[in-house]
């Protein structure tokens, strides 16, 4: 089944493209189903789903607890006093500080906000200064 | 030397203004004084760069305070290696870092190739000037290294951030930083050769050492990243598709696509056009990688802070897109194609594959680390995708990439022979069914994507191990020498296809490594007292007594403490014992307590690993140190009281009895500590395949003997004249 | 001290830079571009011989395949060898063909 080159060529580019169509399509698609959405903790106390997954950022407030493995603590807005309270379970990052920006995926629980494991990520800060 | 460390960037930035008109204009009236006076202008800017440098580095390796960066990011008890590398610790130290690398291989680039490239050398220069006058600009107006500190002349620093204080992250900055720079001289190259529209394999020959050294130092600054992450952060991964780590390897994904497919177009003339799309779309990615640490526009925890340069940097790139595609749209005519692709049986067919599965799996990790600022685009919210989905796409594309690096050395140019792949093929797929029978053994078969990756990476080694047997062999036919030489001649004589096959190698290994340690891996947090032990992976691992240390630094003066734990590792018939440590550094806040600082400044992990070529054995500790407070806000109290009463020396010393009474509590009394136990499978064979891929680099990138090619081309061009005038 | 060191820079800087436009060099020869595509090309071809050749020892070509192949490929070179020559000196046209 022998094609002249100028359609072999055609099909080898149509093959081509449809591949990274269907990539395309992949990519978009599950990315926004499999994303969580940025939440501010003024934001999450706001509006929060139960169940779903957010990613919240914010600063660590001053006065936090570890029991063990648990840390329970409260992250607030960056320019602002409005806390949510979370709690996470595992190490907590070395640059973990009060006052530290922080990321973390969380998912409502009751009173508290439960954070994903691993998923705590604190900012290395540009200076090495204290911070206020 | 604060001034004239700001003259001389001035003086930089002045200087590539000058060598970007003169390029052009000796360019445009074929002046060749106006080039070269150009070309000078980038060995000038070398020069003042390095001036600026090393006053910059003299002021750190001093301690001298009236830099402001030496007081915020050194301090006299780093110690001096660090205080060196302190340097590019910071976004000015590492702006002006940058500059002098671009600067430096730019002028090596073009002292090479100052008789050649005579058309597009000049548009090049221009180029290299451009971005050099960019970073210039950045330097002079916006993050100055040459800052006096403002006020009185501190007596300490505040001390390089002692997560850097490891040899591999200070020499990850420079890796990588030579790799992008590298990058940047094919993509001036290219942009000059479609400015003169000389498209032919000349620019390709010449820059091709600048692309292999990029890419091998890239991707040397790559797993070095890695590998700091892995031993020095109290986490325990290497990876973590964070946008900073993607930055760098998107431009390493192109840069490897470009040096396959430019081999295509060396031997037939094809893919023009996408071999100078890919190499310019590898120099954005690279001035991307750059933009995006410093940026502040993706949430990552390697955020250098600052956004002032947001806007510049985003306006470059726009800069270099927008020109990019204007001047290969502008070039088609000399972009066409000499030849077509002879048959879908051959090399060529399986680097057009490799390329297509690079750039795919470039544009998913794009897609991935952008999709935060894309989503508040279209649904106005920020929303950010995590590890797994990016697992989900580069998975199963590296999977095919894996078997395409097989493929590839077992195919011919051109046209193989079809009848003779049966007998190529069969021993690598011997090997390939006895990695699944090993890795079945092993009890692999409850992870598909590992056993399948496992099974690859066997065909990909027979593969590599059929060819370089049979390689030897055919020299001894050829030469009649012993196998060890046979084997290193014939290496020598055709470095860039074993070199390459070695690289293939080693990404096998590599992959391997990375596959075993993310599938098979056992990870326990818990919390341990003395005597407790905690069973992970098949390991007993017992708390055995912690370790309490306050460490001077080399001047005397006290650099941190640390709390740790000793801990015994019971398995595979043996014990070990590791140390795994938190040290905790003093902040230099002016408002803390003497003894309090020490737990409010920054904390890094001492990790604990027992390293083997079947598994790794890693450990890390956050001891508590709450029950210490009471002890420390009393330490706190005693010396504000007595404050005025005692003499410096007397305090210190004082201060420094106070501190061990501490740390000897914590020693006595223990609380109980929390530990992060990973048991790792096979994470040393990702270093080792890296060592292995950077060998079969230098290979490739090691000129060929002169002598050798010389002689070569004479032998050739006799027989084909000789050939040529036989009668047929 | 200061100023010093900017002045020495600054005075080196601008007699570096400057020096191809004070002096009037006769020009050297220039390396046509056209030539170092040949040569390029040339020594790309020869590569590829060679990796025909390697491609037949190491069973990947058939005999007849690499025999066909190399002849093509050597061909290809003698074309370029031939252009070289004619860039060299124009005016020796072996055949009247150039």
């Amino acid at each position: 089944m022998a094609m002249d080159p100028a359609r072999k060529r055609t099909v080898r580019l149509v093959a081509a493209l449809s591949a990274a169509v269907v990539l395309a399509a992949a990519l978009v698609y599950t990315s926004f189903s499999a994303s969580s959405e940025a939440r501010s903790p003024s934001q999450l106390l706001s509006q929060a789903e139960p169940g779903k997954t957010y990613q919240l950022t914010g600063r660590v407030v001053a006065g936090y607890e570890r029991n063990g493995t648990v840390t329970n603590f409260r992250v607030r807005d960056r320019t602002g006093e409005v806390s949510v309270p979370v709690r996470y379970e595992g190490v907590l990052p070395d640059p973990f500080r009060a006052g530290r920006e922080v990321i973390v995926d969380v998912r409502k629980k009751g009173g508290v906000f439960v954070g994903e494991k691993d998923s705590l990520v604190t900012k290395c800060p540009s200076k090495f200064t204290a911070e206020t | 030397m604060l001034v004239a460390g700001k003259a001389c960037l001035i003086l930089a930035l002045a200087v590539c203004l000058y060598g970007i008109g003169a390029s052009l204009y000796g360019a445009r009236t074929r002046r060749r004084e106006w080039v070269a006076s150009g070309r000078r202008a980038v060995y000038a800017l070398a020069g003042t760069a390095a001036v600026a440098f090393v006053a910059l580095e003299a002021a750190f390796l001093r301690s001298d305070f009236s830099f402001a960066l030496v007081t915020s990011h050194s301090s006299t008890t780093t110690p001096a290696f660090y205080r060196a590398t302190a340097v590019w610790s910071s976004q000015e130290g590492s702006l002006l870092l940058w500059l002098l690398l671009l600067s430096l291989w730019s002028s090596l680039i073009l002292f090479v190739t100052r008789r050649r490239l005579r058309e597009i050398a000049p548009y090049a220069t221009a180029v290299l000037l451009g971005l050099g006058a960019f970073f210039a600009a950045m330097l002079v107006f916006l993050e100055s290294p040459f800052d006096r500190t403002v006020g009185p002349l501190p007596a300490e620093g505040a001390g390089l951030n002692p997560l850097l204080r490891h040899p591999s992250m200070m020499i990850h900055p420079p890796m990588l930083y030579s790799g992008y720079t590298l990058f940047a001289v094919p993509f001036a190259f290219a942009v000059g050769a479609l400015v003169a529209r000389r498209l032919n394999a000349d620019w390709i020959r010449s820059t091709r050492p600048f692309t292999l050294g990029a890419w091998f130092f890239l991707g040397a600054g790559i797993v070095l990243g890695a590998r700091w992450s892995y031993s020095e952060l109290g986490w325990g991964g290497y990876w973590a598709w964070d946008p900073v780590e993607n930055a760098s390897l998107m431009p390493w994904l192109t840069g490897t696509a470009f040096l396959h497919s430019v081999m295509i177009q060396e031997k037939r003339g094809m893919l023009k056009t996408w071999n100078v799309s890919l190499v310019l779309a590898t120099g954005v990615l690279a001035v991307l990688g750059t933009f995006l640490v410093r940026s502040g526009i993706l949430d990552s925890i390697h955020a250098f802070g600052a956004s002032t340069l947001g806007v510049p940097f985003l306006v470059l790139i726009v800069a270099m897109i927008s020109g990019s595609i204007w001047l290969v749209s502008s070039r088609a005519a000399e972009l066409r194609s000499d030849h077509r692709l002879d048959s879908l049986l051959s090399r060529e067919a399986v680097f057009l594959l490799n390329n297509l599965v690079l750039v795919l799996l470039c544009v998913a990790i794009w897609w991935g680390t952008f999709f935060p600022l894309i989503a508040e685009a279209v649904t106005g919210r920020r929303a950010s995708i995590g590890p797994p989905w990016f697992d989900r796409f580069t998975v199963p594309l590296t999977l095919v990439l894996v078997l395409l690096s097989g493929i590839g050395p077992l195919i011919a140019w051109r046209r193989a022979t079809a009848a003779n792949l049966r007998r190529n093929f069969s021993r690598p797929l011997a090997a390939a069914l006895a990695a699944l029978a090993i890795a079945l053994v092993a009890g692999a078969g409850s992870q598909p994507d590992a056993l399948i990756m496992f099974v690859l990476a066997g065909f990909v080694l027979g593969a590599v191990g059929q060819e370089l047997v049979r390689g030897t062999r055919a020299r001894r036919v050829m030469a009649r020498e012993p196998v060890p030489l046979a084997l290193v001649s014939l290496v020598r004589r055709n470095r860039r296809r074993y070199g390459g096959y070695l690289v293939h190698a080693g990404m096998a290994v590599l992959f391997v490594g990375i596959a075993a340690s993310s599938s098979f891996a056992d990870e326990r947090d818990v919390e341990l007292v003395p005597g407790q032990a905690a069973r992970v992976g098949g390991y007993e691992i017992e708390y055995v007594r912690p370790t309490a240390d306050l460490v001077a630094a080399s001047n005397g003066r006290l650099e941190r403490i640390d709390f740790g734990a000793e801990v015994r590792v019971t398995g595979d018939g043996r014990s070990r014992t590791l140390v795994t440590e938190r040290s905790f550094f003093p902040s230099a806040g002016p408002m803390l307590g003497p003894v309090s600082r020490f737990f409010e400044g920054e904390a890094t992990s001492e990790v604990g690993l027992d390293a083997g070529l079947r598994r790794d054995v890693w450990v890390s500790v956050a001891p508590d140190t709450r029950r210490l407070e009471p002890r420390v806000e009393e330490g706190d109290e005693v010396f504000a009281a007595a404050e005025d009463d005692l003499a410096p020396a007397e305090r210190d010393a004082l201060l420094a009895e106070a501190l061990r009474g501490l740390v000897r509590s914590y020693a006595d009394d223990p609380p109980p500590a929390t530990f992060r136990l990973l048991v790792s499978p096979m994470v040393t064979w990702i270093w080792v395949g890296a060592l292995i891929v950077f060998l079969g680099g230098l290979i490739a990138l090691w000129p060929s003997p002169r002598a050798v090619s010389r002689r070569v081309t004479a032998a050739y061009a006799a027989r084909v004249g000789r050939e040529a005038r036989a009668p047929v | 001290m200061d100023y010093l060191v900017i002045l020495v820079v600054l005075a080196l800087v601008v007699l570096f830079v400057s020096a191809p436009l004070r002096r009037r060099r006769a020009g050297e020869a220039a390396e046509s571009a056209a030539r170092a595509d040949l040569e390029a090309a040339r020594d790309a071809k020869y590569r590829e011989i060679r990796d025909a050749e390697l491609d037949y020892r190491t069973g990947k070509l058939s005999e007849v395949d690499w025999r066909a192949l190399d002849r093509g490929l050597r061909a290809e070179a003698v074309a370029i060898l031939r252009r070289l020559d004619d860039l060299e000196s124009p005016t020796s046209g072996r055949d009247g063909r150039s």
